[in-house]
């Protein structure tokens, strides 16, 4: 073949047709293969929710399994029975609360003309109301988020943390269950009063037997994954105080 | 007559011993300290790694001829990253999970230096057919390394394989823990990886000791 590839006009539009011919590979894969991988987070959120309130399938003392993508649709809808948004005053209930970015509404918050929408997903389980507080903040390399469950006194009955990319072994231990478990019976109140929950080094506490102390062992090397937790939760939990106050 | 050729069978056999891309080209390394700690993710890498290899010196060898040489690194980057996203949203869509616990590790593909370098050493002059065993047998080579690493590094750090306890559960003291063995945390750590690397350098330089330059 005659091609001259050195002329500048011929790398030009050499550039220009690979540029065109990659862009529509990869806009037809991301396109194509989108409305699966929505469905794949929809799924993943609704397991979070359902496993911070307890319906999974664990079966050993370290098991993190969550309710299956084939049923969880089917679980979620059953076990949640009220999907709530919190816009300052006014509350409104919402199917699809639990697709709301608390990211985005982070952001937006910033703006003091917008009230920020808070959702709150009320489930039962075995005759007990929870409810299942969604929150999100900063770890050591990246986003940390969970989801939590308290009762009606902010009484911790379960949560679910994920992050993206905490140190392996150290900081991504959050999504253990001898971490999490160790978050359930703990009360976000002191003395009726909103005090958070402290991820703390200085526990002296490794059996968890101490309820009333608003405190859990710390990871050892995670101290920054750790103090991300204890702010993420003091800093989104506090969000929803008002609306537990009403409750009771 | 088999298959391959006998040249064609060198291409894919080299790279597993005598010209292993970790081993006695030291390319690839980066990737190979920070995945390593566990077997899964090992595999994973080594299957992704081959995928695009295969297919990226595929693409690079039928377009060798109509490649402008003075955009060729810009046009093999773009290649990796196409196919990287290819593999990464394949493995979103149909293997959720799996892609969570991999998640940045895909994106560093394109980073690895195999892959240019396969790219720009051979696809670059020979014909799509040898170029795709060349891709083969050097992820090949890569990904046995990267097993090899990953068994040692999830044994002895984590005493599991794929996650399963086989030495025992250090928590309730039972099987070798009963006898007073501990983990080596240190061996989750990337340092650790690259001292096992250069365990497997200095075992295959002595067992083949026209590997060793004069120096």
């Amino acid at each position: 073949m005659a091609i001259n590839t050195d002329k500048n006009s011929y790398t030009i539009i050499f550039a220009v047709i690979m540029v065109i011919v990659v862009g529509s590979i990869l806009a037809g894969f991301a396109s194509g293969l989108k409305p699966k991988i929505k469905e794949n987070e929809r799924f993943e959120k609704q397991q979070n929710i359902l496993y911070a309130m307890g319906v999974n399938e664990n079966a050993g003392p370290n098991d993190v399994n969550f309710i299956p993508t084939d049923k969880v649709e089917d679980q979620f809808h059953k076990y949640i029975t009220h999907q709530l948004v919190i816009q300052g005053d006014s509350i409104t209930e919402n199917d699809e609360a639990y697709l709301i970015d608390i990211k985005k509404e982070e952001a937006k918050a910033k703006d003091p003309e917008y009230t920020r929408r808070l959702p709150l997903f009320v489930g039962e389980k075995d005759g007990k109301e929870v409810y299942v507080i969604p929150v999100r903040g900063k770890g050591l390399w990246d986003a940390i988020w969970g989801f939590v469950a308290v009762d009606k006194s902010m009484t911790i009955q379960g949560v679910y943390y994920d992050h993206k990319g905490e140190t392996p072994g150290l900081g991504a231990e959050i999504k253990q269950r001898y971490f999490m478990d160790d978050f359930t019976g703990e009360s976000f109140l002191h003395g009726g009063a909103f005090e958070g929950i402290d991820v703390s080094k200085s526990n002296n506490d490794p059996k968890n037997t101490d309820m009333d102390d608003n405190e859990v062992d710390a990871l050892a090397g995670a101290t920054i994954t750790g103090n991300g937790v204890a702010a993420m939760l003091k800093k989104d939990i506090k969000l929803y105080v008002p609306y537990f106050k009403s409750l009771n | 007559m088999g298959l391959l050729s006998k040249k064609d069978s060198k291409l894919i056999l080299d790279p597993l011993a005598d010209n292993n891309p970790i081993t006695i080209q030291v390319l690839g390394i980066c990737s190979a300290l920070a995945i390593t700690a566990q077997l899964k993710p090992s595999i994973v890498m080594a299957v992704s790694v081959m995928f695009v290899l295969g297919a990226g010196n595929v693409v690079i060898s039928l377009m060798r001829n109509i490649i402008p040489s003075k955009i060729r690194i810009i046009v093999q980057l773009i290649v990796v990253a196409t196919l990287v996203i290819i593999v990464d949203q394949v493995l979103k869509a149909f293997a959720y999970t799996l892609s969570k616990e991999l998640s940045v590790f895909i994106g560093l593909i394109i980073t690895n230096c195999i892959i240019m370098g396969r790219f720009e050493a051979f696809a670059l002059g020979n014909g799509p057919w040898k170029s795709f065993l060349d891709g083969i047998g050097n992820a090949a080579g890569y990904g046995a390394i990267l097993i090899i690493v990953g068994f040692f590094r999830e044994l002895l750090g984590s005493g599991t394989l794929f996650g399963f306890k086989v030495l025992g559960n250090p928590v309730e003291k039972t099987g070798l823990y009963a006898i007073g063995y501990e983990n080596n945390g240190f061996m989750v750590l990337p340092p650790m990886a690259l001292i096992v690397v250069g365990i497997i350098i200095w075992v295959q330089r002595s067992k083949n000791k026209e590997l060793i330059e004069e120096s």
